[in-house]
């Protein structure tokens, strides 16, 4: 996941420090992913300059200083998450961040995002298919190599498919109270303080 | 843009599309029960298009596709095959229509039983009055196209499922069909059957008929030249026509 989104994400939910910035950003990814505080700042800086971030005051970087998005932040952040991941080759944990940050996201309508990525899923699967219907059909290496992407592509559309489903029940009926109650918690290390 | 129709299928107008649903609707049933079927949808399939239409259980893809063949009315909107609108179309002129113009492919074949491979491909025509040998020889000549005429004296319970739909494709086609519908046409068979009957079904399109095949199979939808995505009675999303397939085998930048 690229820093500067999870930051502008984790502010979407409102303004805050650097520290709880950086706080935040390693519960959301399982404590996996450390950031020491001179990238935070870092990469914070950059995004002032850019105009997706502002902060209170004028002095330098530390504790003091509270960072809110801008509403260019917002959109660089709505068109990160639209942007589809490279899924020509495998790596598709960029799209499950993406649908979770999505769905945490105020003003972002995580169907809409899935809707993005299922089309162009769909398209990618129909340009292996074009290759399948062409020159895989003498080329049995290809045309392995074809099923195989088409497996893959299409075992991320039906994850689409589930995670927009699950979204929608999830919104039609709130969580039964209860200290048995759900996998939140994990899901909330994403953008809220502990 | 479509992809040119190779012999271009004699039509002469191209522009005109096989199918045309405007502001299509279907409810079932009175308020306050009403079911919405399908709510608004606009789509047209033109000669030598394969479209796919997808979605989840329940969101229309069978009414869809059934009011697209005239076999049931839709509540508001309007339907054109050929250009020929079927809203107020006599019954036996309809008749006629679905006989010459719409081919049929069901999951389950319904390939008759007491009849050879040959003559169910030919009955279409038969049931429409052309003379039997005419009627044998356009089946014949549709089993030949779909790689079954070794077949053509065998009876159903004799043919392999893949067999089958092949005959069934056959007798869709058969004589000089515009439009073939096909509900899950390749949910019966394994994996390499059910991309042989797509590849079949894409040939068929290929040679300028038009198809509208329903499934909730991304790996058969990505055969159509367009997949367009049904929710609820609406169509949510299309895919565009995507690039060819050499942007696959280039090597990627390094990022």
């Amino acid at each position: 996941m690229s820093v500067p989104h999870a930051l502008l994400a984790l502010l979407s939910a409102g303004p805050k420090y650097g520290l709880q910035l950086r706080e935040e950003f390693e519960a959301g990814t399982g404590e996996v992913w450390l950031l020491n505080v001179g990238q935070v700042y870092k990469t914070l800086g950059r995004l002032e300059r850019d105009g997706l971030v502002e902060s209170d005051g004028t002095g330098p970087e530390g504790p003091q200083k509270r960072y809110r998005i801008t509403p260019q932040g917002g959109q660089a952040l709505a068109g990160w998450l639209r942007t589809p991941p490279d899924l020509t080759s495998p790596p598709r944990d960029e799209l499950v961040m993406k649908v979770l940050v999505a769905a945490r996201v105020p003003g972002i309508d995580p169907h809409e995002v899935i809707q993005v990525h299922r089309l162009y899923l769909l398209e990618l699967m129909q340009q292996w298919t074009r290759l399948k219907e062409g020159e895989a059909r003498d080329d049995l290496s290809l045309a392995l190599v074809v099923d195989a992407e088409l497996f893959r592509l299409d075992a991320v559309i039906r994850w689409l498919d589930a995670a927009d489903a699950r979204l929608a029940r999830a919104a039609a009926e709130p969580p039964a109270p209860g200290p048995a109650a759900s996998p939140a918690p994990r899901l909330r290390r994403l953008g809220v303080r502990r | 843009m479509n992809r040119p129709v190779p012999g271009g299928g004699g039509d002469g107008n191209a522009a005109v599309s096989v199918l045309e649903l405007r502001e299509v609707s279907k409810t079932y049933g009175q308020e306050p029960a009403v079911v919405r079927a399908l709510a608004g949808v606009d789509l047209s399939v033109r000669a030598g298009e394969m479209v796919a239409v997808m979605g989840p259980s329940g969101s229309g893809k069978s009414t869809l596709l059934t009011i697209a063949g005239s076999l049931e009315e839709p509540t508001s909107g309007q339907v054109r095959v050929c250009g020929m609108a079927l809203a107020g179309m006599p019954p036996g002129r309809r008749a006629r229509l679905r006989r010459r113009v719409i081919g049929y492919v069901f999951q389950d074949f319904n390939l008759l039983p007491g009849l050879t491979a040959a003559e169910n491909a030919a009955l279409p025509l038969e049931l429409d009055g052309v003379a039997v040998p005419r009627a044998r020889a356009a089946g014949l000549a549709a089993l030949e196209a779909l790689g079954v005429a070794g077949r053509a004296g065998w009876f159903p319970d004799q043919l392999s499922g893949g067999e089958r739909q092949r005959v069934a494709i056959a007798r869709a086609v058969v004589g000089d069909r515009r439009l073939l519908l096909a509900d899950e046409p390749s949910g019966a068979l394994d994996s390499v059957n059910a991309a042989d009957v797509m590849r079949l079904l894409h040939e068929a399109c290929q040679r300028g008929v038009a198809a509208v095949v329903v499934t909730h199979d991304a790996q058969l939808a990505a055969w159509a030249d367009r997949v367009v995505l049904l929710r609820d009675g609406r169509l949510t999303g299309q895919t565009s026509r995507p690039p060819g397939p050499e942007t696959l085998l280039v090597p990627r930048e390094t990022r």
